[in-house]
């Protein structure tokens, strides 16, 4: 669907994040690629990474949490390569990000116009007359009614959808390549997620903005992904276009976590689990992590650690079972 | 199938706040819930849904008198709880019960796990100490965790065992009806459907009522035999579950359900937009309170309040349009 | 359908537990721990440790400079200060120590009746209010003037003076307690208001209040200094840290060392009752959320 041998904007290689004091592994050897206009869906349950890996790439860990390994690039600037200082100039330029809680990456005492203008100003060197008039434009992109009112209101004043399209307006302020969306419609009702789903779907078509979008909800995958990353405690399970992760799945987890959703059509059976819960950071395994909840575990599962290895065109799963039970030959995706 | 009613609430209503403010001026106050008519039947799951701030919550708590109504009363198993004493309403608690969403605030983190559920016995002076000890094992079997659970704290479980803590100790006294407020949205999806089916086989073993509270439609459809749909502190339409999401009445729930995200990338959308937001429960329209933003709205419904009357079909809906037939059809992925 | 429970061996299980664990691997905890220990049991074992009586006038030895016979010197009476400082540290552990008893029995009754009633909250702590608009040394100076000068009334007076505040804090974290999903779980399984209030909101309501208790033994001890200084103390004879520095203010600048030491002395008591006051607020105050 979108261009494949298109150069990635975005691309990770063998990402590895670790706890700096125990040296736990949070995320390990992530890697994937972001195509221009494209929307990379990321999905995972709690202690899957899915929110280190937002921070990973925005170059914005916590203090506890350090880089050991991986490389991220930028439109083919190497990020990890270079200076915290320029990674915090790409961030506020070509790399934006918008949370689950606009509330909280808001500020409370500043008009949001201001706060958009601010950002104009400082990444796009508007004046202030230019940049308040751009701060309106952002706003009407945004899809606020009566933006001219609204320009004005403290983020207090408005509702949790128009927050977080305040949120994406800001994000947008300086016209970033990627924007990475972190659970932005979690604490939304479904009517105001479906605009905001929206919303994003039209910024993509109309301004080629490349999405990472990162969800625990497959239902906003199928709304808005290209391609989806399943990811399971910390390591990628599944990377596929989304239809294959729909139709065919190929990870156990894929499939369970599919099966699991009660469906909104046709009988209402009893729902299918995946028994146990989500390993704790620090507990995890070196062998397939998923393989104590595994209805499919064979030995080899409990021993080795499955790659992620190419199933069919675009989709990679690291299980050993598409493969035969066999170690599959190592991806390159 | 008519079952005996476990629950019926009439006209039950609570405003919150709204006494005379320091200057003497009279406000409102925010109605939460507002005139909510509502039967649960015996054995049944009742599915309430509606969006944040629709007062589900409120009317919840409001059925089992865990805050006092403003107006109106609710009997339970026909008699009145509204007209209950302080200590007649603690005596009888242990017929209805609730679970709680948060699977991490619901416990005390310093009480045991057995601790915590024997202290229902301990309050109802039930047994002596040996017979609760055997009690709260019988509970720990009955939700699935291991007896060694009884002497750890709440730190020491996941998300998921912990609401299974949560319904031992709401089920500890065989209650008969049960409030699930929201109780399995702050889980996993994984971990959801293991609670999703917990509750299903408790209430086909112990025969429950449920009153299920969710904003998560999807989940409601498929462990709700009814669903009520809530607006504003109001509610504008019940309706067997299959019903109602094949083909809802009203243009709320119309909207609610074509928001819903699809279950596969190719499913067709048919989204029904809402305009503007919410109004606010301090200043609820007149008329019709989804007049503002309905999409077939016409100027009775701006006028009058519609009531939840009965359709033919046997569903109720609160709508002008809908119960003489007028309202554009609309049907969901058929 | 059994669930396997992760635990690793020897784990701290209870919060209790874990608190303890945790206090013992803070620094400051540890180090105001060992300070206030040391001088308690300077303070338990007096009769023992004091080289001299910290009574005994003697003309012939006084205003002697620190040496090797008098430690820290001796007073216009004669007095080893090394014993007084010894016995004063009894004399004012004993103010700090009951001082935060009353106040933190106090405080926990009012504030936990205040946060926990609504309808009472109002009154109560417009009264608190009152109370707290008056400094602290004042009030004290007032009881003191009233019901005499003794160390049952320094006492009482600096429980008084304190307990407002304390109160407040006691309040402030049953509101907090009480907004939490576990009340409202023991309401609906008809647990009594007092059930509540005892069983599950103070548990979890205890760790502000304690580590406002070791600021409140600290500053019992500084205002015990201030109070004998302008002559509302403990009554003389009987040593304090307060009225030996008193008592050492008219020979400030030819017998310096009356006031120094214990003066010192006070130094270590309320730098030992801050550290660990500081190592309980690290562990309990951001509310172990588990």
């Amino acid at each position: 669907m979108s261009g494949d041998m298109q150069r990635p904007i975005l691309s990770v290689q063998g990402l590895t994040t670790v706890l700096a004091r125990s040296g736990a592994t949070i995320l390990e050897d992530i890697s994937f690629s972001l195509t221009p206009g494209e929307v990379l869906g990321v999905v995972g349950e709690s202690g899957s990474g899915k929110s280190m890996l937002a921070l990973s790439i925005m170059g914005l860990l916590p203090n506890v949490v350090r880089r050991s390994r991986g490389i991220v690039s930028l439109d083919g600037d190497e990020l990890t390569a270079q200076s915290p200082d320029h990674w915090r100039e790409k961030r506020g330029r070509d790399l934006a990000m918008i949370f689950q809680e606009p509330m909280t990456a808001l500020n409370p005492v500043m008009r949001v116009g201001n706060q958009i203008a601010e950002v104009l100003r400082r990444r796009r060197g508007l004046s202030g007359y230019e940049a308040s008039k751009e701060a309106l434009n952002l706003l009407r992109l945004v899809e606020i009614p009566s933006p001219e009112k609204r320009i004005s209101a403290y983020p207090y004043e408005l509702s949790g959808g128009m927050r977080q399209r305040v949120m994406i307006a800001i994000a947008l302020a300086a016209d970033p390549k990627v924007l990475i969306a972190d659970e932005p419609t979690t604490a939304l009702d479904v009517t105001v997620q479906a605009q905001i789903l929206d919303l994003l779907r039209k910024l993509r078509r109309d301004r080629g903005l490349s999405l990472l979008f990162i969800t625990h909800d497959l239902g906003v995958i199928a709304e808005i992904a290209d391609r989806v990353m399943v990811l399971y405690a910390g390591r990628v399970a599944e990377i596929a276009p989304v239809r294959s992760i729909f139709d065919d799945p190929q990870h156990p987890y894929t499939q369970a976590l599919l099966a699991s959703i009660p469906d909104m059509k046709g009988p209402r059976g009893r729902l299918v689990t995946i028994e146990g819960s989500v390993p704790a950071i620090g507990g995890m395994l070196e062998a397939c992590r998923f393989s104590p909840r595994c209805p499919f575990r064979r030995d080899i599962c409990e021993w080795e650690r499955p790659h992620l290895g190419v199933v069919s065109g675009q989709q990679a799963a690291a299980c050993f079972r598409p493969f035969g039970y066999e170690q599959p030959l190592e991806a390159v995706i | 199938m008519t079952r005996e009613i476990a629950i019926e609430a009439r006209g039950l209503t609570k405003v919150f706040g709204g006494r005379g403010s320091v200057f003497g001026r009279q406000t409102g106050g925010a109605r939460a819930v507002d005139g909510v008519d509502l039967i649960v039947r015996s054995g049944e799951t009742l599915g309430l849904v509606g969006e944040s701030g629709c007062g589900k919550s409120t009317t919840g708590r409001l059925l089992l008198r865990l805050i006092e109504p403003t107006a109106g009363s609710v009997a339970f198993n026909g008699r009145d709880l509204t007209e209950l004493t302080k200590a007649e309403l603690r005596r009888s608690r242990g017929k209805m019960q609730i679970i709680f969403q948060d699977p991490y605030g619901s416990l005390n983190p310093r009480m045991t796990v057995g601790d915590a559920i024997s202290e229902a016995y301990v309050i109802h002076r039930i047994g002596d100490r040996a017979s609760r000890a055997k009690s709260v094992l019988e509970m720990l079997d009955l939700v699935g965790l291991p007896r060694s659970a009884a002497s750890l704290y709440p730190h020491e479980f996941s998300g998921g065992q912990r609401q299974r803590v949560g319904i031992a100790r709401a089920l500890a006294l065989r209650p008969s009806f049960v409030v699930c407020d929201e109780a399995v949205s702050a889980l996993d999806v994984s971990v959801q459907a293991q609670i999703i089916n917990l509750l299903q086989d408790l209430q086909r073993e112990l025969n429950l009522t449920y009153l299920f509270i969710s904003h998560n439609l999807s989940v409601v459809r498929h462990i709700s035999d009814r669903v009520a749909v809530m607006y504003l502190g109001r509610i504008v339409e019940v309706a067997e579950a299959d019903h109602l999401f094949a083909d809802p009445a009203h243009p709320y729930t119309q909207a609610l359900l074509s928001a819903i995200p699809p279950s596969h990338p190719d499913e067709p959308r048919h989204r029904h937009e809402l305009v503007g937001d919410l109004p606010s429960a301090h200043d609820i329209p007149v008329g019709c309170r989804f007049a503002p933003r309905c999409p077939f709205v016409q100027d009775r419904c701006r006028a009058t309040d519609p009531q939840l009357s009965p359709l033919p079909d046997g569903r109720f809906v609160a709508c002008h349009r809908a119960a003489d037939g007028s309202l554009p059809t609309y049907r969901l992925n058929s | 359908m059994s669930i396997a429970i992760a635990k690793p061996e020897l784990a701290p299980r209870s919060p209790t537990m874990i608190v303890i664990v945790r206090l013992f691997q803070s620094r400051s905890f540890l180090i105001g721990a060992a300070l206030v220990l040391a001088i308690a049991l300077v303070a338990v074992f007096a009769d023992v440790l004091s080289p001299y009586d910290p009574l005994r006038n003697s003309f012939r030895t006084r205003l002697r400079p620190p040496d090797s016979t008098f430690w820290f010197g001796t007073d216009h009476f004669g007095r080893d200060i090394l014993s007084r400082v010894i016995h004063g540290a009894r004399i004012s552990l004993v103010i700090g120590l009951m001082t935060a008893l009353l106040t933190g029995i106090a405080g926990t009754m009012i504030g936990a009746v205040a946060g926990f009633f609504p309808t009472l909250d109002n009154p109560i702590m417009r009264l608190m209010d009152a109370l707290m608009a008056f400094p602290a040394i004042v009030l004290a100076i007032a009881v003191a003037a009233v019901l005499g000068a003794s160390v049952v009334n320094v006492i009482i007076a600096l429980s008084i003076a304190t307990t407002p505040h304390t109160a407040r804090i006691v309040r402030a974290s049953v509101l907090v307690v009480r907004e939490r999903e576990f009340i409202e779980a023991a309401r609906a399984l008809g647990a009594s208001d007092l059930r509540v209030l005892c069983r599950h909101v103070m548990p979890n309501a205890f760790g502000p209040l304690i580590v406002r208790l070791t600021y409140v033994f600290a500053t019992a001890i500084l205002a015990e200094a201030a109070l004998s200084f302008i002559g509302v103390g403990p009554p003389p004879p009987a040593p304090s840290f307060g009225s030996i520095i008193a008592q050492g203010r008219d020979f400030i600048t030819e017998a310096p060392w009356i006031t120094i030491f214990p003066g010192l002395a006070i130094i270590v008591s309320v730098l030992g009752l801050n550290l660990l006051g500081d190592g309980l607020r690290d562990v309990l105050d951001p509310r172990m959320r588990t």
